[in-house]
């Protein structure tokens, strides 16, 4: 079996947003970049997957630039075989599906996370699953194979769906699917000889244009009630803030 | 020109994100038409126009009850196309958000997700990114254009107009039914997390499962949800759909109050788009008061109650 698994290069989840020129670029200084953890789940299913299913392989795609490397070969520590970079900045949620797509054939199972924590799109999956023809199901919880048939659990509002579809088909995971990995010694020495193949992009017509990007408004400051007046809170939150 | 708005149901009655939808529709000026698929009641389907849809299509098969998005993405395809529809509005979900990419793809439209306002001159929506953290403005460059909006982005206000309800049949593909829908299972509770007005969600300061009672019984009080950190759903004590943050749910409520939860950057994710906050935590250095609108330095376990009890007087 064949899984491909997507991976974004995002700021550390800890990261401090912020904007430089005016608003339009994205002020990298001093941020860390990860896996998307989305993806991270993504991944680490593939991997339990690879772990219990002899001959099976797992490829990771990233759209980026070539600073997204060290992000690429940890997902290859982590336990991939091989990896393909294509090489253009991830502006769009359709520009990343149709690049994803153009790689994807031929692939079993297409992972990736519910949503990369940059642009928050949530929909490179379902598109990835339009342009193949495939089906594509997100988020999902849990996967099992069960021959060539797929079960899954799926998040909807207020529940769950188990939901059955054939390979090959489109993913987009979140936990707890499997628990994040962390890469081993013998892991990261492996990764740096683990062929990444890089690839120029292919043409797509851009749809959208941003245009720029801003903060929200600072919060006030708190206000502090005491514990021996909790009524005074109930009143404050009725009269003053009016949320009951 | 028209503006689609696909309408979701739940258990026969229009979801409130939904009814949001069809309101910033109605406020971004086009006629709009609302679509709803699979079983629902007349009356339900009527009162769309109060928030101002003019004409309700109803695809009433019921083989649409259960929602295959491949299905629905047909479905809403044919629709824009019958109406003559430039733009596609939903709201953002589990159902409504695949379902627009698909369209998307299909039409040749530019698609935004996490929309949180009206468009501007050209265009241009405001988007949330970085899970809360920043704004991007992107222009839809396309004719067409499909925008799953955020929860809140509109009030779902009554205008007082009557829709004329039509019913649209569909002609099915067999081969988009590629997905098998095998069991759903409702989350316990009366409130769904997503879409409460009130949260109440409780961190590893509650110190085990089995002291959960003492927030349930202020959730009860206050009809709200209740929530969790992402620890509290790791190890078990709460169901992981409860957990709320950057990896969990993201939620945007009137009212947050979080009891023993220290405000990691990535629980904070989860819920900045609250209207008020409240914490109560017994570490007056506790990260999450930064964020807070109020809040109590005090033991939950002695807040708690007390506050159960104040809600309860008042009311
Ligand atoms: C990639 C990544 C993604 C993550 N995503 C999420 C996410 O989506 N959501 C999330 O929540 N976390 C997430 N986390 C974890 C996050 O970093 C924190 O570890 C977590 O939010 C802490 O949970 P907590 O506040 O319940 O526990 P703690 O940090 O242990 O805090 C417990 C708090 O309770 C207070 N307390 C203790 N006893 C009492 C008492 N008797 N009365 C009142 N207060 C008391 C303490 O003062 C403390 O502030 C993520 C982490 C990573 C690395």
């Amino acid at each position: 079996m064949k899984i491909l698994v997507c991976v974004s290069h995002v700021p550390d989840t800890t990261s401090k947003i912020n904007f430089i020129d005016n608003g339009t670029k994205f002020d990298t200084n001093g941020v860390q970049f990860i896996i998307g953890p989305y993806d991270d789940y993504a991944l680490a299913r593939a991997i339990e997957i690879k772990e219990a299913n002899a001959g099976t392989t797992v490829t990771v795609l990233n759209v980026g630039l070539a600073d997204t490397e060290p992000t690429i070969r940890k997902a290859l520590a982590i336990g991939a075989d091989d990896a393909l970079r294509v090489n253009a900045e991830p502006t769009d949620s359709f520009f990343v599906a149709n690049q994803i797509a153009e790689h994807a054939k031929g692939y079993d199972l297409v992972l990736m996370g519910r949503e990369s924590i940059d642009y928050n799109g949530g929909v490179v999956h379902a598109m990835v699953g339009e342009l193949l023809g495939i089906p594509s199901i997100s988020p999902v919880m849990k996967l099992d194979l069960d021959g060539t048939t797929a079960k899954m659990s799926r998040e909807i509002e207020g529940g769950k769906e188990s939901v059955e579809a054939s390979l090959p088909l489109v993913a987009g995971c979140q936990e707890p699917i499997a628990e994040w990995k962390i890469p081993n010694m013998r892991g990261i020495m492996s990764a740096r000889t683990k062929p990444l193949k890089v690839v120029e992009p292919k043409a797509t017509d851009v749809s959208v244009n941003v245009q720029k990007f801003e903060l929200p408004a600072p919060k006030g400051a708190v206000k502090m009630i005491s514990a021996d007046n909790v009524a005074e809170l109930v009143t404050r939150l009725k009269t003053e803030a009016k949320v009951l | 020109m028209a503006t689609l708005v696909f309408v979701e149901t739940s258990e026969g009655k229009v979801r409130k994100t939904s009814l949001e939808a069809v309101a910033y529709a109605h406020q971004m000026g086009a006629g709009v038409t609302a679509i709803v698929l699979g079983t629902a009641s007349s009356s339900e389907l009527e009162s769309l126009g109060k928030y101002g849809a003019q004409k309700v299509l109803h695809a009433a098969d019921s083989k649409l009850d259960h929602p295959v998005i491949q299905v629905f993405a047909s479905v809403i395809t044919k629709a824009m196309q019958d109406e003559n529809a430039d733009v596609l509005v939903l709201a953002n979900s589990s159902l409504a958000t695949p379902v627009g990419a698909k369209v998307a793809v299909k039409i040749n439209a530019s698609f935004a997700s996490n929309v949180v306002e009206l468009p501007s001159a050209g265009f241009v929506v405001k988007r949330s990114i970085y899970t809360g953290k920043a704004f991007s403005l992107v222009e839809l460059k396309n004719q067409k254009k499909v925008i799953a909006i955020k929860k809140n982005a509109a009030e779902a206000k009554e205008v007082g107009g009557s829709a004329q309800v039509v019913a649209y049949p569909v002609s099915l593909n067999e081969a988009d039914f590629n997905t098998k829908i095998t069991g759903t299972e409702k989350a316990t509770g009366d409130i769904l997390l997503p879409e409460a007005e009130i949260v109440v969600s409780g961190g590893r300061g509650l110190k085990g499962p089995e002291h959960w009672g003492i927030l349930e019984e202020l959730a009860k009080a206050l009809h709200a949800a209740t929530g969790c950190s992402k620890p509290v759903s790791d190890m078990h004590w709460r169901p992981h759909h409860e957990h709320v943050g950057q990896t969990g749910v993201k939620v945007a409520p009137q009212l947050y109050i979080a009891v023993g939860i220290s405000g990691a950057i990535q629980h904070l994710a989860g819920v900045n788009s609250s209207k008020c906050i409240v914490v109560i935590n017994k570490d007056p250095e506790a990260p999450f008061f930064k964020a807070a609108d109020y809040g109590i330095v005090g033991d939950a376990f002695d807040v708690l109650p007390k506050l159960t009890e104040a809600v309860k007087t008042m009311k």
